[in-house]
């Protein structure tokens, strides 16, 4: 489903340019669950951000499906990333004084979609927060928070999960809780899930690791013939 | 995303910040309601002046002296001393048979204190002759105007105007009355006896607080009025000319006459008619009426600025809020809607209740005194739709920029602020 061929990030601060990512080649199939691996500075944050369609890449193809994404202008990339990707950050990004509901309605009122009350409701009541629906962020635990930002990309019935991060900000049990939800989704429910982490012990509920550094894979562990050639060709 | 939509954060990012929201459109509140409160005083100053010119009477023309002192100021009546018009103007005006003047009239005024038993009032006092009565179509309630005989003799005699006559005598009838003028602060008082009362003049009739008393008569007092050859002094002659005729014509038949008595080329008078009054009146007032309305939309335009401002404070500490919501799909558009419907509604409220207070303002103080002078308010429906929309203009100017900013914010820098 997400093709990218040799796809290239350059960032020019002044005279100098950043590669944060130098010819990255990837495929990842619907319901697949792919950790990116690799330490600040990899270049695992730009991929993400480049599939997620938050970025976009200087150089190589990016398909989604049978489309090619790479070049789209910016309002089209606004609405495709609304209702195809679902974003999970270390950090929750929920909006203050939000209530939960209105927390996960957000995606689908920019997608003008009918029935959002009852959607946004069906989704948290997914992620276990049946009675946490009133509830504003700050009267929610840290768990609580990520599991309805978690609501919130799962209402739009995305295509991928993007997750960066999300148990950084965790205790290690409600980590641990948070990665048997996901893993769950992805069994149950056939969600793919792509997730960044520079933890090992995260990155093992994944079934499928893709090492970076300095912006190329190093290693990928669920890699087919075609996109391998590509990923260690340099 | 859907204008209710828009409008519905719009309203929780309003009310997530009531005080700053409120100070935000206190400044279009200021802003609009002076604009509506100052549009109003000087309309209304306008309206005064005109209705004042109006109550005159019709096809009146003036003539002043070029170097007469005014009925109002401080020692006018010393003042009658410089003046270069004369009775004798005013006789040789009506001799001429000048085709369409009717009537004509000589008049000192000065401002005086009427003092009856123990009743008294500030009045203007004029000193004129019984053509007068003609000249500004007078009537009497009771009693007689001054006569023609009054014109030629020494008789201390006062015709009084209705208010006059209401404050000086609440219970006896004026007429056969004596009332004591006071001028110059008291230093001269003079007896009079009040032979007739004027009827009642409806609107801004500056007759109703006068008394009329016979020229010759205050004369014979007052002996410097009189010039060497026996001719009176006085402040301005007023003529009575018949309706549908050459104003011009007779204003310039009158100032040769003027001119050959003098045998003079220069004159040293003025003649001016009602639309000259008129004229000048509503210069001045439009005048004023732009330099009001012009502070106050300096002032419309500082609550435009601060609009703005804190739209740009705003759009700075909701990066993140931002970055979020283009993560979730918002679009360029969407972020613009919300900023620039926020700074529009923020415009909109303070527009709104601008008019409320500006109107509420102006209709609290009409015809209050203010210093001595009664303010006419006069709101002009055109000050409130204009002010609404200028509101409206100022919310959209205000909140474009802003959410222009908004949409530069890259959101993957937004949302990794911590």
């Amino acid at each position: 489903m997400i093709h990218l061929r040799d796809v290239a990030r350059v960032y020019s601060a002044g005279e100098t340019a950043v590669h944060a990512l130098a010819g990255v080649s990837l495929d990842i199939d619907r319901g697949e669950f792919v950790a990116i691996m690799g330490q600040s500075g990899s270049g695992k944050s730009t991929l993400m951000n480049i599939i997620g369609l938050l970025d976009r890449p200087t150089a190589g193809e990016y398909r989604l499906g049978e489309r090619d994404v790479s070049r789209l202008p910016e309002d089209a990339r606004a609405r495709l990333r609304g209702r195809g990707f679902g974003f999970v950050f270390q950090s929750y990004n929920l909006l203050p004084r939000m209530t939960a509901l209105e927390q996960v309605e957000l995606p689908l009122i920019y997608q003008g979609a009918p029935d959002r009350r009852r959607r946004a409701a069906e989704a948290l009541v997914r992620v276990g927060l049946a009675d946490r629906i009133r509830h504003v962020p700050t009267e929610l635990s840290g768990g609580e928070q990520q599991r309805v930002a978690l609501a919130r990309s799962l209402v739009v019935n995305p295509l991928v999960l993007l997750a960066d991060e999300p148990t950084g900000a965790l205790d290690t049990a409600t980590g641990e809780e948070l990665m048997r939800l996901l893993t769950a989704l992805v069994d149950e429910q056939g969600l793919t899930v792509v997730l960044v982490t520079h933890e090992a012990e995260v990155a093992t509920h994944a079934r499928r690791t893709v090492r970076m550094r300095d912006g190329r894979i190093i290693e990928d562990t669920g890699a087919r013939a075609g996109a391998r050639a590509g990923g260690t060709a340099s | 995303m859907s204008l209710a939509d828009a409008f519905r954060i719009t309203l929780r990012a309003i009310f997530a910040n009531r005080l700053r929201s409120a100070l935000t459109s206190l400044g279009l509140v200021i802003g609009v309601s002076s604009v509506i409160v100052l549009i109003a005083v000087g309309q209304g100053t306008q309206q005064g002046v005109t209705d004042r010119i109006h109550g005159l009477g019709t096809d009146l023309i003036f003539i002043e002296s070029s170097r007469a002192a005014t009925t109002s100021q401080a020692g006018g009546i010393a003042g009658l001393a410089e003046t270069t018009l004369f009775q004798g103007d005013a006789e040789a005006i009506e001799a001429a048979g000048i085709p369409g003047v009717v009537a004509v009239a000589a008049q000192v005024s000065v401002e005086a204190h009427a003092v009856a038993g123990s009743e008294n009032v500030g009045v203007e006092a004029v000193a004129t002759s019984s053509r007068y009565a003609d000249v500004r179509d007078l009537e009497v309630a009771s009693g007689t105007f001054i006569t023609p005989r009054d014109d030629e003799g020494r008789g201390l005699v006062a015709v009084i105007g209705s208010r006059v006559a209401e404050t000086l005598y609440p219970e006896v009838e004026p007429v056969g009355q004596e009332v004591r003028l006071s001028f110059v602060g008291g230093r001269l008082i003079l007896p009079f006896t009040v032979i007739g009362v004027l009827e009642e003049q409806g609107g801004a009739n500056e007759v109703n607080d006068q008394v009329f008393v016979s020229l010759e008569g205050m004369a014979q007092r007052l002996r410097f009025l009189f010039t060497p050859t026996g001719d009176v002094r006085v402040t301005r002659i007023d003529v009575q000319t018949a309706s549908g005729i050459d104003e011009d014509r007779v204003k310039e038949d009158i100032s040769n006459v003027l001119l050959y008595r003098r045998e003079a080329i220069e004159p040293d008078f003025t003649i001016q008619s009602q639309d000259d009054l008129l004229k000048a009146a509503t210069e001045v007032s439009t005048t004023l009426s732009i330099l009001l309305g012009s502070i106050a939309g300096i002032s419309l335009l500082v609550g435009g600025i601060g609009v703005m401002n804190i739209m740009l404070v705003s759009v700075t500490e909701r990066t993140r809020e931002i970055g979020i919501r283009r993560a979730v799909g918002a679009t360029a558009a969407d972020i613009v809607k919300q900023f620039v419907m926020e700074a529009l509604t923020l415009s909109l409220f303070g527009g709104i209740a601008g008019i409320a207070i500006g109107v509420g303002l102006s209709v609290a103080v009409d015809g209050r005194e203010l210093g001595g002078q009664q303010l006419t308010m006069l709101i002009q429906p055109w000050s409130v739709v204009a002010a609404f929309f200028v509101a409206a203009g100022v919310g959209l100017a205000s909140g474009s920029y802003p959410a222009y900013r908004a949409t530069t914010i890259d959101p993957i820098a937004a949302l990794r602020m911590e």
